[in-house]
């Protein structure tokens, strides 16, 4: 009998074609927005990612990874002096405005690194020599920022180019590739040296101690050890990704307004779909009644109707899925918005869906079990 | 003409129903549609029920089909005992003994004649390719083989009853229940049903119960029960019918 079910259910293809888009319109909806707020927090950690270390250390009142409140110099050796420290260097880490050829201001991600050991260095290094950042004025510059400073030059910011920071000059000596970061600024890496010149002087400058655990100990012991003996912050990086993340829950509405529209997919899924199928169910009201008057049993036809939901939800779900990754792999080479589509999306809008379908497939059960047989007898 | 059933020698009985009464909803909006019906059929028999709309012929055919629940009364339908029989059950009962002749036909439109048809089976649990093979066999006995792919829109109203007479018939149930096969048809399609299913009651372990509207339809008749105002008002055998047919020829 599935077979006939399925057959019944395709050959109404006004209804057939209804149900499916809207469970594709609900899917798409809910794992889109869903891969891009994925997308925008995994933005939000992305100095993690770019700047790798197994403990961050910052200032008590600091909540999340993008936010800096200077420290003193001298905490880089409190901190050293831990015990279970390997090794720990200072970072500076600010946004300061870049000259590009044409006379505009842009806001660049300016990032200083310990001279010495460039522990924090840029993940992907595209061109250059990350050993000649030591020179004085040098910058290695990440894709975006070519981008970015290029215009006004005839050709793309290259090796050799130079460009003003704060009014000094900044010569480029590599590109690098890195993840972009929450506010789409541009990295420049520098030394921490050179980074304190661009910047403008303040009495504290130092923004991020970065700081590895000795050999066999847990970063996470580590970390607890230098918040007891310095005072300040010092987080894993499992544990600085957390903070970020709540503090975007917590403090700004872009959950809130992804979560809506998730919300909104999911309710036109279910308004969609369940009106469809019921409606769909009615008209064949006469057809089940007659099934049943031949023997059908009630729970034959509940597993009828549930195969016909589950099978309009899995092309629903697969063309919905289909279409994200489309709107994937089409914003991919332009690196915005943001987009991670994850197992955990796809299983959460699978689950949506087969709760759409649960639903809609349980108001045509309720209709079927309390249908009377002898309906078939009346003209 | 007799006013009382004859006793006669007759088969063994395929459906007995005693004192049955049945109503339909509560308080002012309430109908008895059945007061107390006695009514009896035998194998081989080709039995129709008679009466004027809202006498209650159709509630008796669905409470013997089992298709809807009755009050008071018992009903006993090849053997076997209805009354208390659950859900399922009844459910069971029907799809191997009873098959059904719908006034709409109430063929599935999306399929076509051959997966119509052979509905009853796989609910029966046979296997697609046994159903599907059987369901065409019996088209080709209701003359209908050439059409097996065809959709049910694509026939007239005489083949479709005649698919509803093959679907009714192709997992070989005992007692067949017709609800006003001819009704939908013209003259003509309608004797040719009618000639079909007088051919199935003819079986001896078979009997078809017809509830009809359609005087021409009362030839072809062993046994004709009329039902007025919920009860039966007389029961004619086949020297009754011959008699009235002839009175009112």
């Amino acid at each position: 009998m599935y077979h006939l079910a399925l057959k019944m259910l395709v050959a109404d293809r006004a209804k057939y074609v209804m149900l499916v888009g809207g469970l594709a319109f609900a899917s798409l909806l809910m794992t889109q927005q869903n891969g891009v707020f994925q997308g925008l927090l995994s933005w939000t950690t992305s100095h993690m990612r770019n700047m790798r270390a197994s403990i961050w250390v910052v200032e008590r009142n600091v909540e999340q990874v993008n936010e800096t409140k200077a420290m003193r110099d001298t905490d880089v050796n409190r901190v050293r002096s831990v015990t279970g420290v390997d090794f720990a260097v200072p970072l500076f880490i600010s946004v300061l405005k870049a000259r590009a050829s044409d006379g505009s201001d842009k806001p660049i991600q300016l990032v200083g690194l310990h001279a010495a050991t460039l522990i924090g260095r840029p993940p992907d290094i595209v061109r250059g020599d990350l050993e000649q950042l030591r020179l004085p004025n040098a910058v290695f510059i990440d894709e975006l920022a070519v981008e970015r400073l290029s215009a006004g030059r005839a050709r793309p910011l290259d090796i050799g180019d130079t460009f003003e920071i704060n009014d000094r000059e900044a010569r480029v000596v590599g590109i690098c590739r890195t993840e972009r970061q929450f506010f789409g600024y541009p990295y420049v890496f520098t030394t921490y040296d050179q980074a304190l010149q661009y910047a403008p002087r303040q009495r504290k400058m130092l923004s991020i101690i970065l700081a590895e655990p000795k050999s066999g100990l847990a970063a996470v012991d580590v970390a607890r050890a230098i918040e007891r003996e310095t005072g300040l912050r010092a987080l894993t990086v499992p544990e600085f990704s957390r903070a970020t993340i709540d503090f975007i829950w917590r403090n700004t509405g872009i959950p809130a307004s992804f979560l809506t529209t998730i919300i909104l997919g999911f309710i036109v899924g279910i308004a969609v779909s369940a009106q469809t199928f019921y409606s769909f169910v009615l008209e064949n009201l006469r057809h089940l009644g007659a099934l049943k008057a031949m023997g059908a049993s009630n729970s034959l036809l509940a597993r009828l109707l549930l195969l016909q939901a589950f099978a309009v939800g899995l092309v629903g779900y697969g063309i919905g899925v289909g279409l994200t990754a489309l709107f994937g792999f089409a914003v991919h080479p332009i690196g915005q918005p943001p987009f991670i589509l994850d197992y955990a999306t796809l299983t959460v809008t699978g689950v949506a869906v087969i709760v759409i379908c649960m639903f809609a497939a349980l108001l045509g059960i309720l209709k079927v079990s309390r249908l009377e047989t002898a309906i078939v007898f009346r003209a | 003409m007799s006013l009382v059933p004859k006793s006669q020698s007759r088969p063994p009985v395929a459906v007995r129903v005693s004192g049955v009464t049945k109503t339909y909803g509560a308080g002012d909006g309430r109908t008895i549609a059945l007061k107390g019906v006695d009514f009896e059929t035998a194998t081989g028999e080709l039995h129709l029920v008679i009466g004027p709309s809202g006498c209650g012929k159709t509630t008796l055919l669905s409470v013997v089909a089992g298709t809807l629940a009755w009050d008071s009364g018992d009903i006993e339908v090849l053997g076997t005992r209805l009354n208390g029989l659950p859900d399922a059950a009844m459910a069971a009962f029907r799809g191997r003994h009873i098959g059904f002749i719908f006034q709409q036909f109430n063929l599935i439109p999306t399929l076509d004649l051959t997966e119509n048809v052979s509905v009853p089976l796989l609910l029966a649990g046979v296997g697609r390719t046994a159903a599907e093979d059987r369901a065409r066999a019996v088209l080709e006995r209701v003359g209908l083989g050439d059409r097996a792919r065809r959709r049910p829109r694509d026939l007239s109203g005489g083949q479709q009853q005649r698919v509803a007479i093959a679907r009714a018939l192709v997992h070989e149930p005992r007692l067949i229940i017709c609800d006003e096969p001819t009704s939908a048809l013209d003259s003509r399609t309608g004797h040719t049903i009618m000639e079909i299913l007088a051919g199935v009651a003819r079986s001896p372990e078979r009997c078809v119960i017809i509830v009809t509207h359609d005087p021409r339809t009362y030839g072809f008749a062993d046994r004709i029960t009329e039902m007025e105002d919920g009860r039966v008002r007389q029961v004619l055998n086949a020297q009754d019918i011959q008699n009235f047919l002839a009175t009112h020829r």
